[in-house]
């Protein structure tokens, strides 16, 4: 029986191991909160005792139904409250002397900072294989060891396992992009994607005078939400304008079909904004947040097609709170850890190439959602359900080939959306020497400019930036981004380079949790018990 | 004015609350049992419980467990993700600073090699 092993239970997990379910598969669904959902069906956990948890929520009914069918199946072990800490190849040689363990994983120093030694490749990324033409079933190439600690979020003594399979699905998903600008770093400047956790799982609003800014159509539901949680939406900005966004939206409507669902949510957005009367405007975005120990007041400023600020035009807005994102970085350490090949967009975002049947680079790696190109719920659903089926070596059905349709649709969509609201490359503009840019080790613009012209490896010592506990993960892109607007645009060497995407730690671990021995899968594989495993 | 918890009354998802206590630097704490320790923190009006080196106050940034600004100690375990973590009656939560002159930072630093922000 096919073991398959589904990396997060948002909408592309959880669509992933219900299919590999339906095709006989033994299924390990691991998730780090402790109910399925992701970040879009985020809800109150059970102890708020919430009588109407689907009020906030679109396609609840469907997802429930999914969730219940997959967490009640006899063949599926549903492990929450899980992180992943690591992936090993099985088929790395261990260096002598050394036990089997993660690929880069708890030799000296790493520990304390995996950052340190990122250029130390894995082994498998160089001798990575091509596709496998016989499918999940092959054992030439086995799939990464995946090691998990289960228990409290960031817990000393959580339990440690790890989970060998035969095909590994990725679906951990993405987070806001948010540009930096003078002032990000106040309390009260959040991202629209905590604006919306925040309510959904805590039911916090996080302020009363809202500013919502960015770009994308998801500040079209983080500004619903907010005015449903009572606060009072100032504003909602589009850094894009409208001749930009009418491009990238407008042209070949009949491609959009493929997404239905997706635009009536967003026109019922669009409803709930013009009902509360909420300033919408194009062109224009928060260059600066200002205030004492917490934000007051943001600057707004109207852009032109490249972002750079058309003077003159600044105004200042009385806020308590701003939520901004400007699109979303996909998580990308554990398939870079898994040894899978990225893919670069022409605008520089970095994603996990995959082929028409989501298999990345490394054979029995699937990656699903928003790892491969950002598109939303309903792409990312049926991405996750042709993987989970195929994963589980699912014959080809007529059902397969729609879903091959509705995932080709999803990369249209996904395509649009980039296109409609691109980074304007001259960002860079709104910066101050001394605004914040790593945001852990508050490393500012002046530092960086200074190191433009050193080695990023030099510079990255240098600076300390991307070297705090977030490990790159919201300044990496930036730091990119900002070297190669400072000095002549680099060759991208993907992967290999010094990928701000690569942690061979993509969890933290303590120390103690390391030393102590890792407990044997909970539910062997095979009916016969490993007498080689102590 | 301040982050706020929505009214049971006026909440749509028909919330029936039951409390949770934490203490914050060894002051009680009261949120709703369910939430995460930055959802209690917020809910109580507080927007920032760590400092950075520059003394620069931080809270809640991403929500989602990717940025780490909203580190806390909890139990004398450090660099805990408040957004992540969810409030446990009894929980005793610390908050962190960086600022070098602070005595805690130096002890903490030299008791907890492994701890993630431990890499000075």
């Amino acid at each position: 029986m096919t073991r398959v092993v589904v990396v997060g239970a948002g909408p592309a997990g959880l669509s992933a191991a219900a299919t590999a379910l339906g095709a006989g598969a033994r299924v390990t669904l691991i998730e780090a909160a402790e109910q399925p959902g992701g970040q879009y069906h985020r809800a109150p956990v059970a102890e708020f005792g919430a009588g109407r948890p689907e009020a906030l929520q679109h396609g609840w009914r469907d997802f429930a139904a999914r969730r219940d069918f997959v967490l009640s199946h006899p063949r599926c072990r549903f492990l929450p409250d899980t992180s992943v800490w690591a992936l090993e190849d099985p088929d790395a040689a261990a260096p002598a002397g050394r036990p089997t363990g993660p690929t880069t994983g708890p030799t000296t120093g790493l520990v304390a900072d995996p950052g340190r030694r990122r250029t130390d490749r894995p082994t498998h990324l160089d001798v990575a294989a091509p596709h496998d033409p016989t499918g999940p079933g092959s054992t030439a190439v086995r799939v990464p060891v995946v090691h998990v600690l289960t228990g409290p979020a960031d817990g000393a003594g959580r339990r440690r396992q790890a989970i060998e399979a035969d095909a590994l699905v990725l679906a951990v998903g993405a987070h806001d992009t948010m540009l930096p600008f003078p002032g990000w770093e106040l309390p009260g400047v959040v991202t629209a994607g905590a604006a919306q956790a925040l309510v959904k799982g805590e039911r916090v609003a996080i302020g009363d005078a809202v500013v919502v800014a960015g770009t994308g159509p998801f500040l079209l539901p983080v500004a619903a939400t907010l005015l449903g949680a009572g606060s009072t939406l100032r504003q909602v900005l589009e850094a894009n304008r409208p001749g930009r966004l009418a491009a990238g939206w407008g042209s070949r409507p009949w491609q959009l079909a493929g997404q239905a669902g997706k635009l009536p949510e967003l026109a019922e957005y669009a409803a709930t904004l013009a009902r509360h009367r909420v300033p919408v405007l194009l062109g224009r975005t928060v260059v600066a947040a200002r205030g004492d120990g917490r934000v007051e007041e943001v600057v707004t400023a109207r852009l032109r097609p490249d972002w750079s600020v058309l003077p003159g035009t600044e105004r200042t807005v009385a806020v308590d709170a701003v939520c901004v994102g400007h699109g979303f970085t996909p998580q990308l350490e554990l398939p870079v850890a898994a040894g899978c090949a990225l893919r670069t967009e022409p605008d520089g975002r970095s994603f996990v190439a995959v082929d028409a049947d989501l298999r990345t680079s490394r054979p029995g790696v699937y990656a699903v959602g928003e790892l491969t190109g950002i598109a939303g719920a309903p792409a990312a659903r049926a991405e996750g359900a042709l993987a989970g089926w195929l994963a589980a070596g699912g014959p080809d059905r007529p059902a397969v080939r729609a879903l091959r349709r509705r995932v080709a649709a999803g990369r249209r969509f996904a395509a649009r959306l980039a296109a409609a609201h691109p980074i304007g490359a001259a960002w860079p503009g709104w910066l101050r020497d001394d605004t914040v840019v790593c945001r852990c080790e508050e490393v500012c613009v002046g530092a960086l400019r200074e190191a433009a012209d050193q080695d990023p490896r030099v510079s990255k010592l240098g600076t300390r930036a991307g070297m705090g506990p977030c490990q790159a993960r919201i300044c990496g892109p930036t730091v990119a981004a900002l070297r190669s607007f400072e000095a002549a645009r680099r060759p991208d060497d993907g992967a290999r380079g010094a990928s701000p995407y690569h942690r061979p730690l993509a969890q933290p671990i303590r120390l103690g949790e390391l030393a102590a021995s890792a407990e044997p899968d909970a539910e062997p594989p095979e009916p016969v018990p490993d007498k080689e495993n102590p | 004015m301040t982050p706020r918890l929505i009214r049971a009354d006026q909440d749509v998802l028909g919330r029936n609350d039951r409390p949770v206590t934490i203490t914050v630097d060894g002051e009680p704490v009261t949120g709703v049992a369910g939430q995460s320790i930055a959802g209690v923190l917020l809910a109580a009006g507080r927007t920032a419980w760590r400092y950075g080196r520059t003394g620069a106050g931080r809270g809640v940034f991403c929500g989602i467990g990717v940025c780490f600004d909203c580190l806390v100690t909890v139990d004398g375990v450090p660099d805990v993700r408040a957004c992540r973590r969810r409030a446990r009656d009894g929980d005793t939560v610390t908050t962190q600073t960086r600022v070098p002159s602070d005595v805690d930072t130096v002890t903490t630093q030299a008791r907890v090699p492994s701890d993630v922000d431990g890499e000075r």
